[in-house]
């Protein structure tokens, strides 16, 4: 039919006749568009219409920078450019002119003009600033279609910096006359929400005006705000459910003009989002969702009608009636409803009735016991959507005793997939339901190896992670973790014996480790025998760097004896000059275990005697230094990944990647320390900053399975026929009730369901009882409720969540190991120059560090140097006095002091000769800080033994994490030569931190005004009933805060900046953490208290 | 919630393109062309409705032409398959000039839809179609569905336009 089309394009001038509408293009054959879009049809090759288009793109670039071209003819040029972005060819040069024909046309020139800044420009071009101008006056214009399309391009696209500028005139729309120019202020104001929500915070009552709106159109504009919002937060907007269940039983008992009717259905798009709006204010609020029962009883029964926008309205509705509170009569009408998507011969009605399904099947499982055949015959459906769609809602129903069933369903639809987002998406549920709920051990390890081999490099870095820790840390029983490890190595020798060519990198590298780590168990095993498979791994050509660096470490964790031995020293010997740092240093370690008897046998012997769990500083405050050292020289806060993903999604929201990196974690910084200091951490930290490109150097993604057994294919799946027929014991009636459903839904069904033989094919019974057992004799009970969770097999033990937790999910290698631990030490010891070279350098003193670390504060001359504290001070609170530089006969130490409204310096200057020191000049200096002498007058002379004290108070210019006062002491002994050091003090910025006592009004006026913000999720201290307020406490009491007020789940907290900087803080629990949207008038400031706040929860 | 808007022919030419979030003009066009291979290669039994990585395709044929809408998985795939026919209605009334007759009933009774006027319509007036699709979604968001508000700015601009 198309070819037809394209024919009729050559006989355009006769067609075009039809076209006599007045103000439509008149196309004649010499319009331009017309013969463009004509050339274009013609082509056959791609390259011919590169050609093409490129041509056109010179020609209308001649002719918009043409002085002579009129608004009309530039007009027309806007659309030919707007057709050639269209087919992918850039047009930038067109941008300006679009922007100046919005300017500068009048009525449809105008109009396209707007249109292509819209399709033209991004929301952060620069030059969409060139439009506000436009806008506004179009704003002001006393022509209604001109206020109309600024309007309309504001609701589109608008730089966020610039909408302070026509907010007013926005606003002032919203009493218009006309409803057209309501209704399009209230759409632009939905953008400002979208765009920046702080902007329009204080409309919130004309947001009400606009749902109170007498037109209809109007009213439904401000739906899409109040969806939004309630959203973000239901607890606001309870209130309104009454206004929303009104407006839809209006809607739905047909008050509104017919002209809102599609197929005589009511407005059925503003039914849907009221009922988006009624699920979210519902969930979980009993009296809330009361409210609603009655309109949405009534919307169910007057969408009988046949037709597929009833069914989209219906569709909503069970979805809206499983998402409150539930009621069992309506949920009764809802099942009923699902059971005719679901049997209807329509295929888009089928697959909405298999998503419903989906949704609802969390809350009663019974439901899909009701539909098993039919769930059955879709699992092998030739529309490979609701395959997929029913391989989605067996996920939801999987328990212990069907997985085995479901994972085979799983796996024979990913050999099929060739897409990798699906194989992405399925791989980790296949992983998940197997550490779940997996029935035994073999089954377990032969699942993973499937998930390994298909998931290939594509998968998410957190399957093989979790994979080692849950081997790595057990299960309950110590005899059945053993069993486990001996099967995983069992099997992964076999498959190195067999073609690990085949396999992809990520399943090497845990095949390495776990061949490292556990291969002694096996003790029949000899190690040389595992050392010469590895060896033959890294021979191969297709073998990565990062997959040799586990195979050189699973090989010191293996080199004993004899063989081994000499088969670690020829390796380490290839490798030692490797071009590949990690690989190196990996080989230089296995060299040293090699040539060491003595450290082999102390570290290789003892066998698991001495797995202790390692301590890690989670907190990684051992970077604190270099952290704040980089805020002061201007780098950007961190953000946690969650946040720059977020911000990462905003910028490019389509996203057309498979998937996406999980965690870009930067270790730039560990990897500098790494060459210095091999501690512990680092030695990891270079490892698992390593770890992090393990994704973007992903190998082939094909299906890869030669190698690996498969023992749960039919066969397998047979030999469970027992154990399953058991258990259907327990089943009631699971083959009878679909043969009741076909009863009941067939009188209530839209049309005819297809007729289900009464007998079915025995496989397929046979499938639906393995199927679906378990589910009835658990649902029975839960129709009200949520069921319980099942029983899991592989339950982590509850030991070191805290200490191990953090490291273990970013890299396979900081997982316990006797080996690692005793060889970093061992190294460490064998470079001592590097330990303690920041400590004396040249006098810098890190308060903090000194807090912690020295636990014997009270040393006498700390004792006798704070009894010269000044009378006025020494009753507040002073931090510990640390030295700071000395000289020949000068020592300086110094403390701080806190006042109420100002942070006192106070420098002690010891005279430790007998006799007086003369000229003594103390010069203080900061980029931070500002600093002014407190003491009346300046110290000039220390006499003999004597101690003299300087006071400064010290207020903050730049905040910073950490802020540092650089100093030079100079002074003349006698008549000698002058004398000079130099020193550096640092401190924390809490210490400039006061509460900061404001009633809740004047936060929330305080709020407002405020511009600089941050938001951060942190931890949340859970050892109490009471989580907030136990961490708002903790917080309190570490940063001198005050807590304003706290309501449920929220709670807000306000601090300042001595003299006066106000920093607010919102903090909401949310989702097991924290919550917390710092704000404040001064850029940096809130950034450096989160850290404060993040590291003074996590010590704690 | 929506995320683009395609209008393709049966070649994979594209007719119009909306996108609703930003996607880089270089990926468009492989975007493209993999969204019409999903959508032929779909038989008239199946189903209306295609994943395509993580989010859904809803297509719909008119004669020689395809409108696409790629929409999230939470959203109500039917709904949006109406939308597109309220689309084409709306685009119906407005290229057709059939004001004042109910326009299901014209749509039932007429073949204008099937025939090459309407694609060549939409194919040389790309501007004015845009216009209507404005006003119907913005932001990803259906906006207006009443089709005489659908089109009442742009029928006042050519107005305009003609006097």
């Amino acid at each position: 039919m198309s070819d037809v089309v394209e024919k009729t394009l050559t006989a355009l001038p006769s067609l075009l006749s039809l076209d006599s509408q007045p103000g439509s293009t008149k196309l004649s054959s010499t319009s331009k568009l017309g013969s463009l879009i004509r050339g274009i049809t013609e082509l056959t090759s791609k390259h011919e219409e590169e050609k093409l288009i490129q041509r056109e793109l010179v020609s209308i670039k001649e002719q918009v920078s043409s002085p002579n071209t009129s608004m009309r003819q530039m007009k027309d040029l806007m659309v030919r450019a707007i057709y050639c972005e269209m087919l992918g060819y850039e047009a930038s040069f067109s941008y300006i002119h679009a922007i100046k024909l919005a300017q500068q046309g009048t009525a449809l020139e105008k109009r396209v003009g707007y249109l292509a800044v819209s399709l033209f420009l991004n929301e952060s071009h620069e030059l969409l600033l060139l439009l506000v101008n436009t806008v506004l006056k179009d704003l002001q214009s006393t022509n209604l279609i001109e206020v109309c399309m600024a309007l309309t391009v504001v609701s589109q696209i608008f730089p966020k910096d610039m909408i302070p500028a026509i907010l007013p005139l926005v606003e002032e729309k919203l009493n218009h006359p006309k409803e057209i120019i309501r209704r399009k202020a209230v759409l632009a104001l939905y953008k400002f929400y979208l765009i920046a929500p702080n902007q329009v915070q204080h409309i919130h009552s004309k947001f009400r005006l606009a749902l109170c709106d007498r037109d209809p159109g109007v009213m439904t504009a401000s739906l899409h705000i109040y969806l939004q919002m309630i959203q973000e937060n239901p607890e606001g907007y309870k209130d309104l459910t009454t206004s929303f269940v009104t407006i839809l039983k209006q809607v739905v008992g047909g008050k509104l003009p017919m002209d809102f009717n599609y197929r005589s259905v009511p407005a059925p798009w503003l039914q849907i989002q009221l009922l988006r709006i009624l699920s979210l204010l519902g969930k979980n609020d009993q009296s809330t969702s009361e409210i609603m029962y009655e309109v949405l009883d009534e919307s169910l029964q007057r969408a009988e009608m046949n037709h597929n926008i009833t069914y989209a309205i219906l569709y909503e509705c069970v979805k809206c009636i499983y998402t409150i509170h539930p009621k069992s009569e309506l949920l009764e009408k809802a099942a009923k409803c699902i059971g005719n998507f679901v049997l209807s011969p329509k295929m888009n009605l089928k697959y909405l009735g298999l998503k419903a399904l989906t949704y609802v099947v969390q809350q009663d499982p019974k439901l899909a016991l009701q539909h098993q055949m039919t769930i059955i015959e879709c699992l092998d459906h030739y529309d490979l959507l609701i395959k997929r769609e029913t391989l989605e809602l067996l996920f939801r129903i999987t328990n212990a005793q069907n997985v085995t069933v479901i994972v085979e369903k799983m796996l024979e639809f990913l050999s099929t997939s060739k897409d990798d987002y699906t194989t992405t998406d399925l791989v980790g549920k296949v992983a998940e339901l197997a550490e779940k709920y997996a029935p035994d051990n073999e089954w377990f390890i032969e699942t993973m190896n499937t998930v390994f081999s298909v998931g290939g490099d594509t998968m998410q870095p957190d399957i093989p992670n979790n994979f080692l820790k849950l081997l790595c840390e057990g299960f309950d029983s110590v005899e059945e973790d053993r069993k486990l490890r001996l099967f995983a190595v069992d099997s992964y020798v076999s498959l190195l014996q067999g073609k690990p060519g085949n396999l992809p990198q990520r399943f090497l590298q845990v095949i390495s480790w776990v061949l490292g780590e556990y291969s002694h168990l096996r003790e029949e095993l000899d190690p040389a025998t595992v050392m010469r498979l590895l060896v033959k791994l890294l021979e191969r050509k297709q073998t990565s760097s990062e997959t040799k660096s586990y195979v050189l470490m699973a090989m010191t964790k293996l080199c004993r004896s004899g063989e081994g031995v000499s088969i670690a020293q020829e390796v380490s010997e290839s490798y030692s000059s490797s071009m590949d740092t990690v690989l190196r240093q990996r080989a230089h370690e296995l060299q040293h275990l090699s040539h060491n008897l003595e450290l082999r046998t102390r570290v290789l012997l003892p066998g698991e005697a001495g797995l202790e769990p390692l301590e890690v500083d989670s907190s990684l405050s051992f970077l604190d230094g270099f952290v704040s050292e980089a805020l002061a020289a201007g780098a950007a806060p961190y953000k946690p990944p969650h946040q720059r993903q977020e911000e990462l999604a905003q910028a490019k929201a389509l996203s057309l990647e498979p998937y996406s990196l999980a965690l870009p974690i930067s270790m730039s910084s560990c990897s500098i320390t790494d060459r210095q200091s091999p501690t512990l951490l680092s030695m990891s930290s270079g490892l698992s900053g390593d770890s992090t490109d393990l994704s973007h150097k992903g190998g082939s993604t094909t299906l890869k399975l030669d190698g690996v057994k498969r023992v749960w294919g039919k066969e397998g799946y047979l030999a469970q026929r027992e154990p399953i027929e058991e258990a259907q014991i327990e089943v009631p009636s699971p083959l009878r009730s679909p043969i009741q459903q076909t009863e009941t839904g067939n009188s209530h069904s839209p049309s005819p369901a297809p007729t289900q033989s009464p007998e079915h094919e025995p496989e397929k019974q046979q499938l639906a009882s393995s199927l679906f057992v378990g589910l009835s004799s658990q649902s029975s009970v839960c129709l009200m409720g949520k069921s319980e969770p099942m029983p899991q097999r592989f339950r982590k033990k509850a030991k070191g969540q805290s200490s191990t937790s953090a490291p273990t999910s970013n890299s396979l290698i900081s997982l316990p190991s006797t080996v690692d631990h005793l060889l970093c030490t061992n190294l460490l010891e064998k470079t001592p120059e590097l330990s303690e070279v920041h400590a004396a350098a040249n006098g810098t003193c890190d308060v903090e560090a000194a807090l912690v670390s020295h636990e014997d504060s009270n040393t006498p001359q700390d004792l006798c140097l704070s009894s010269h504290l000044p009378a006025e001070l020494s009753e507040l609170f002073h931090s510990e006095i640390s030295p700071l530089c000395s000289t020949q006969s000068l020592h300086l130490s110094a403390c701080y002091v806190q006042k109420e409204d100002s942070l006192i310096l106070v420098i002690f200057i010891t005279n430790s000769s007998d006799f007086a020191v003369h000229d003594v000049h103390v010069d203080l200096d900061s980029e931070q800080l500002e600093v002014s002498c407190a003491s009346d007058s300046p110290v000039k002379e220390v006499r003999g033994c004597c101690v003299a004290v300087c006071q400064y108070s010290l207020t903050v210019k730049r905040p910073s994490a950490h802020v540092t006062v650089a100093g030079m002491v100079s002074h003349q002994l006698h008549i000698e030569t002058p004398q000079t050091a130099q020193f550096s003090y640092e401190l924390p910025l809490t210490s400039f931190v006061r509460p900061l006592k404001v009633s809740t009004e004047e936060y929330g006026r305080m709020w407002l005004d405020f511009t600089h913000d941050t938001k951060q999720n942190l931890t949340l201290i859970n050892d109490g009933e009471e989580p907030l307020t136990d961490t708002l406490t903790v917080l309190k009491k570490k940063l001198q805060l005050h807590i304003v007020e706290i309501i449920g789940m929220e709670g807000i907290v306000a601090c300042r900046l001595l003299p006066d900087q106000p920093c607010l803080m919102h903090c909401r629990l949310h989702a097991g953490s924290l919550a917390v949207w710092m704000r404040s008038s001064l850029p940096d400031l809130p950034d450096c208290l989160m850290y404060h706040c993040q590291r003074s929860l996590t010590e704690h | 919630m929506i995320k683009f808007v395609l209008m393709v022919n049966r070649q994979g030419q594209t007719r119009l393109s909306r996108y609703y979030q930003p996607v880089e003009l270089n990926r468009r066009a492989t975007l493209e062309a993999d969204v019409v291979r999903c959508c032929l290669s779909r038989k008239k039994e199946q189903c209306s409705f295609v994943e395509y990585k993580d989010f859904r395709l809803v297509y719909r044929q008119y004669a020689a032409l395809y409108i696409v809408v790629g929409v999230t998985d939470s959203e109500n795939e039917l709904s949006i398959y109406e939308l597109v026919h309220n689309f084409v209605e709306v685009l119906d009334k407005y290229f057709s000039r059939v004001s004042e007759l109910d326009v299901s009933f014209h749509l039932t009774n007429s073949s204008f839809l099937k025939t090459t006027g309407f694609v060549l319509q939409i194919m040389f007036n790309l501007d004015r179609v845009h216009i209507i699709l404005d006003e119907m979604i913005q932001n990803g968001h259906i906006v207006e569905t009443n089709k005489s508000r659908i089109l009442a700015p742009l029928t006042a601009l050519d107005k305009m336009t003609s006097s």
